[in-house]
């Protein structure tokens, strides 16, 4: 029982050497918010979804930067 | 003995505290889109669309579940450009996939591939304008 008690420090430090590894690898997971959000982005850039409520920056912006350059 | 247990539970609740954390680092990266080849479907794509917009509204192209889209309805293309909506359907997907595939492998991750493309399937869908096809889990159905 001792000896038990004595190894379990050990026992300890080997499951949680073992157990690392493991998580880390689990917590590469899936970005799915981020991916949602980024996928949001460019179907609104290839469908063009955002440039009707932002048509009134557009036009104020494009010559702003015109002569900026 | 009790301080050699104490300091293997100490241990244990350091590593505990560590696998805590590091997810809510690797939660606070954003989505890498910003790429040269990603840009470049995407306005390859965007000019497509100018194309594409007319066959979704009419039924003749739908949303596919799997972020594609495919012909749905060719009957409403008269005759003479249901080639070029077949070319449209195939060139999409062409960037659709190279799409999917390059957001993947641009953050770091090749196998997520099959993951993006699956939020974009959603996203698709959930994005389209009304009276447009997509695939549903029982096929076919109008948005």
């Amino acid at each position: 029982m001792q000896r038990w008690i004595r190894q379990l420090p050990a026992a300890l430090g080997l499951s949680a050497i073992l157990v690392l590894p493991a998580c880390v690898t689990i917590n590469v997971y899936f970005p799915a918010a981020d991916a949602e959000k980024a996928a949001d982005k460019i179907i609104d850039e290839v469908w063009q979804l955002k440039n009707k409520p932002s048509s009134q920056d557009a036009p104020a912006q494009a010559p702003a930067s015109v002569p900026a350059k | 003995m009790k301080t050699s247990i104490k300091n293997g539970l100490f241990a244990f609740y350091l590593v505990f505290a560590v696998l805590l954390v590091s997810p809510l680092a690797l939660a606070a990266a954003d989505l890498e889109i910003n790429t040269p080849a990603i840009s470049a479907l995407q306005s390859s794509m965007q000019s497509r669309h100018g194309q594409l917009a007319a066959y979704y509204s009419n039924g003749a192209v739908g949303l596919t579940r799997d972020g594609l889209i495919a012909v749905h309805d060719a009957t409403v293309v008269p005759l003479a450009q249901r080639q070029s909506v077949n070319s449209l359907v195939a060139a999409e997907n062409n960037d659709r996939n190279a799409l999917y595939k390059e957001i993947a492998s641009a953050n770091g991750h090749p196998e997520w591939e099959a993951e993006v493309r699956n939020t974009f399937a959603q996203r698709w869908v959930q994005k389209a304008q009304g009276g447009w096809w997509y695939q549903g889990a029982s096929g076919w159905a109008k948005k």
